[in-house]
């Protein structure tokens, strides 16, 4: 009877120290893949980054040098135009939605903003191409642009949405009480309260949008010349990366790993300066 | 005149809810929209094919024969194999953060997990293909065929590029949805039930065994299944190390191809109205599996922790 307790509690002792191990164990695991990605990024993106890549063109096949200026600057314009496309409709939609969002309407559009964000980024570009590539008979930079910007709408709309709600009814009725109109109070006491939190999210849905590359691919598609007119097809980093990736010439390897280099510097940047700033994260 | 004022601003009441609510509008337009466009373009592919398109393995674009299965197979095992990886890794690792560790230790893993998802897709793609493919093919497949290669699934010659890699690299990518969301339904469950198990003398496994696992089980399959979503619509680095070839294979080495990933390789390409149309057609497919997989994974979610998670 007392061996039998003993072995027991061994045997329970044994099951428990397994379970925090593997946890432990689990947890370390995780951590490699992100060491991994980050040091071979790292180590490879060094050697072929210097100034020229910031500031030349793409070298044809065979030649050495070369970079990716254009497609530096076409990210940004196509981020830029993505923010023209989203950011009204996100912000002014999830006040609409803090303000007078408790009804069915509200439901409705909230439920549309969830379904919106799952579906798969390559979709999008489809229906951007659809809509616009296929009747401008072009591909272009605004079709990029509507394609990211679609793709930021639910994030940002929950954000302001969230951080609208968060501001204490009390400074809302303050405003009202000394004879502000309500749109007056939204927007100059209630909007800029929530400001803070709402940039938070915009920066973090920037930042997601910019690694995107499937909805570009047949909107913004690429270009290998400088470009700066919305309606002429448009490089951009990640198509950019994509394209020296598959490709069979080490040297055009060299730039999609120097590629990635400046790409994952700016996306990580601005997540890690954005959650040092503001506690709350949305995972997008 | 005080009556024309009070009435001059609930006009621009009405006016700012008017403007504001076109905006809110917009989006449900938007999605019906994109649904309208994607059933229309499909059209032509599915007048012609019928549902037989789903069943078909036959991919010819030079001759338009076309069949779905192929892709519908790859994107459903890949995103498979992802599960099987991440989400005991996934558990495990939001068990360790919310569960055991006090140390600071737990905020660096925290913060890499969250990272992890910050990653572009196709920069692991371009890892998948120079790091992760070789390291597969020299590592895991030998090791896989020494021991289980009595299984079909685990014969054939090795290739980094290959239904395997795929899955992996999903698993990779799905992580941190899986890890960070776990955590968050295991916060949830009161601290007092874990109180209650470890005041009666259970072990820390009994008192997860006892108290968390099971008021928190259907938000770890909503976790589980956002994670499969995520796995089912990812395009990039898919595309980049699963070998593109529309071929059903036994064995988990040989290549293979996504919906997502045809459509990225050969929508800009399409030969015909009928080719569009078809990959069009995938698309829809793709759209469909998503918002139900999704819908399910936020259901879910929204029963244990009460808020709608994204």
């Amino acid at each position: 009877m007392e061996n039998n307790w003993e072995t027991n509690k061994l045997k329970r002792y044994l099951k428990n120290n397994l379970f925090l191990g593997a946890a432990l164990g689990c947890a370390l695991v995780a951590v490699i893949p992100l060491l991994s990605v980050l040091g071979y990024v790292f180590i490879q993106g060094v050697g072929a980054i210097n100034l020229d890549f910031f500031t030349r063109l793409p070298a044809p096949v065979g030649d050495t040098g070369g970079g990716m200026g254009n497609a530096i600057v076409g990210t940004f314009i196509l981020v830029g135009l993505a923010c023209v496309v989203g950011l009204p409709i996100g912000i002014f939609g999830g006040i609409w939605l803090a303000l007078y969002g408790k009804s069915k309407r509200g439901f409705y559009i909230r439920y549309a903003a969830d379904v919106l964000s799952s579906i798969p980024t390559i979709v999008i570009g489809i229906f951007v191409y659809v809509l616009l590539v296929a009747t401008m008979k072009k591909f272009s930079a605004i079709a990029g642009g509507v394609a990211l910007g679609l793709i930021m709408i639910p994030t940002v709309t929950r954000t302001t949405e969230e951080m609208v709600k968060m501001v204490p009814r009390t400074l809302y009725e303050a405003g009202l009480a000394l004879g502000l109109p309500e749109w007056k109070v939204t927007m100059k006491v209630v909007f800029r309260t929530a400001w803070n939190g709402i940039f938070t999210g915009v920066i973090l849905a920037v930042a997601r949008v910019m690694g995107e590359t499937a909805p570009l691919l047949f909107t913004a598609f690429n270009s290998m010349y400088w470009n700066f007119r919305p309606d002429e097809p448009m490089a951009s980093l990640t198509v950019q990366i994509y394209n020296y990736a598959i490709s069979p010439y080490a040297e055009w390897q060299a730039q999609a790993w120097a590629g990635s280099l400046t790409l994952v510097l700016i996306v990580l940047t601005i997540t890690l300066v954005v959650r040092r700033f503001s506690k709350r994260v949305t995972y997008g | 005149m005080i009556k024309q004022q009070i009435q001059k601003r609930n006009k621009g009441d009405t006016w700012f809810k008017a403007i504001t609510f076109s905006f809110a509008a917009s989006i449900p337009l938007l999605l019906l929209a994109l649904v309208v466009v994607l059933i229309n373009k499909s059209w032509l592919g599915f007048s012609a094919f019928g549902w037989g398109f789903v069943f078909s393995s036959v991919w010819d674009p030079l001759n338009d024969h076309y069949g779905a299965l192929p892709f519908i197979f790859g994107t459903l095992m890949s995103a498979f194999i992802a599960l099987l990886i991440a989400v005991p890794l996934g558990l495990g690792c939001a068990i360790y953060l919310s569960e055991i560790s006090q140390s600071k230790f737990k905020e660096y893993v925290a913060v890499m997990v969250e990272l992890l998802a910050a990653i572009p897709s196709v920069v692991y793609g371009l890892w998948g293909i120079f790091v992760l493919g070789p390291w597969v093919a020299k590592v895991v497949q030998p090791l896989l065929k020494n021991t289980l290669g009595f299984l079909p699934i685990f014969q054939g010659s090795y290739s980094g590029s290959s239904l395997l890699t795929a899955g992996i690299i999903l698993a990779i990518m799905i992580l941190p949805t899986i890890t960070v969301i776990s955590r968050e339904v295991f916060q949830v469950v009161p601290h007092s039930l874990r109180e209650s198990a470890l005041a009666l003398g259970a072990t820390r496994w009994e008192t997860f065994k006892l108290a968390v696992f099971g008021p928190a089980t259907s938000g770890i399959i909503g976790a589980v299944i956002l994670g499969l979503g995520r796995a089912l619509g990812e395009t990039m680095a898919v595309t980049m190390v699963i070998g593109n070839r529309p071929k059903i294979a036994a064995s988990l080495f040989a290549p293979a191809y996504t919906l997502a990933s045809v459509i990225a390789n050969e929508f800009a390409e399409a030969t015909s109205w009928l080719n569009l149309s078809v990959l069009v057609e995938l698309a829809l497919i793709l759209l469909v599996i998503t918002i139900f997989v999704n819908g399910l994974a936020r259901l879910l979610i929204w029963k244990t922790t009460g808020k709608l998670i994204n």
